[in-house]
């Protein structure tokens, strides 16, 4: 992708290895956390806020499943020509319902390039986002709902040079 | 309002407090619960039992793929017998570079894959060896396929349900 990678430490490398899952609930988690780091709580708390601001780390917190409340996540696409790009990408952008969005290409030049995941809190929801962006864009939306996950685990360590 | 009522809403209003992330304070859960109006106990024994019924998947870190090393991100998809897709997404989902895998519908004419699966990798090359080695496990149940590289993020806020 295109933009330049944000410089992180290996004590910053530590943290993201150790802390994709298993935060504690407890009274002091960043302390408990901290102690299994070896660093204090309060540097750990400073490296998450920096590592944050840095972009280095898209969120820290619970990770929702919202089908187990009665919401839905779906994956969908547009095929956008590239004189229309801007426009349609504000549009879609511009739902609070779509939580992720990005710029594909394919070898096989699919016309479908433009890749997004809708978040709803309820199943109807996804039909009502889907007719808003069709009639905000004038395109119309293919949709990829899950029938199945086969497994789904955050299961990457870090690469960067620390 | 029954018990269950109750914890519903309570679970409900704990997502909107933390969907934007964790407070970054000494004692979050006891932040989250005076934000609330509800006790520290209640919190955390809420967010336990949403971690239990799966309604948390984790809680931590979620790293951005390009600033740990992984600049190259391929959705790689699959038109294989719908017969034989359980067996083969279950055991294309079990490898260690596979990120998510998912049967879903295809769009015919114009997409005819019913299988997906994400490789991240450190380059495109790597990428397209890891989607050789999904080829060579799918062999003849593999009738068409394609591989979609991520150019650019246009947008990553997750998940955003009204407060």
């Amino acid at each position: 992708m295109r933009e330049a990678a944000p410089a992180i430490d290996a004590v910053d490398r530590r943290i993201i290895d150790a802390l994709q899952g298993g935060f504690p609930i407890c009274e002091r988690p960043y302390a408990a956390a901290a102690e299994a780091l070896g660093i204090a709580e309060d540097e750990l708390l400073a490296r998450l806020q920096s590592m944050l601001e840095r972009k280095v780390l898209t969120r820290f917190g619970p990770m929702f499943q919202i089908e187990r409340m009665g919401g839905a996540f779906v994956l969908a696409a547009l095929a956008v020509p590239e004189a229309d790009w801007a426009r349609v990408n504000d549009a879609v952008n511009a739902l609070p319902e779509v939580a992720h969005n990005y710029r594909r290409e394919s070898d096989l030049n699919t016309p479908l390039n433009m890749w997004f995941v809708l978040a709803t809190e309820t199943k109807e929801g996804i039909a009502a986002a889907i007719d808003e962006i069709e009639a905000a864009t004038g395109l119309p939306v293919y949709a990829f709902p899950k029938l199945k996950e086969f497994f789904v685990e955050m299961k990457l360590a870090v690469r960067s040079a620390a | 309002m029954s018990a269950d009522d109750a914890s519903e809403q309570l679970d409900r209003r704990l997502i909107v407090a933390t969907q934007a992330g964790l407070p970054l304070v000494p004692r979050p859960y006891h932040a989250l619960a005076e934000q609330l109006g509800v006790s520290a106990g209640e919190v955390m024994a809420r967010l336990n039992a949403m971690l239990e019924r799966g309604t948390i998947r984790r809680i931590g870190a979620v790293p951005n793929h390009y600033a740990i090393g992984y600049t190259a991100n391929g959705m790689s998809v699959w038109d294989v017998p719908d017969e034989r897709v359980e067996e083969l997404g279950a055991r294309i989902g079990a490898l260690d570079f596979v990120t998510h895998a998912y049967h879903r519908p295809r769009a015919l004419p114009l997409w005819p894959y019913n299988l997906f699966a994400m490789v991240h990798g450190s380059s495109r090359e790597e990428v397209l060896t890891k989607v050789a080695q999904i080829r060579e496990l799918l062999g003849a149940d593999c009738r068409a396929s394609d591989v979609l590289f991520s150019t650019q993020i246009l947008k990553k806020t997750g998940l955003r349900i009204a407060g």
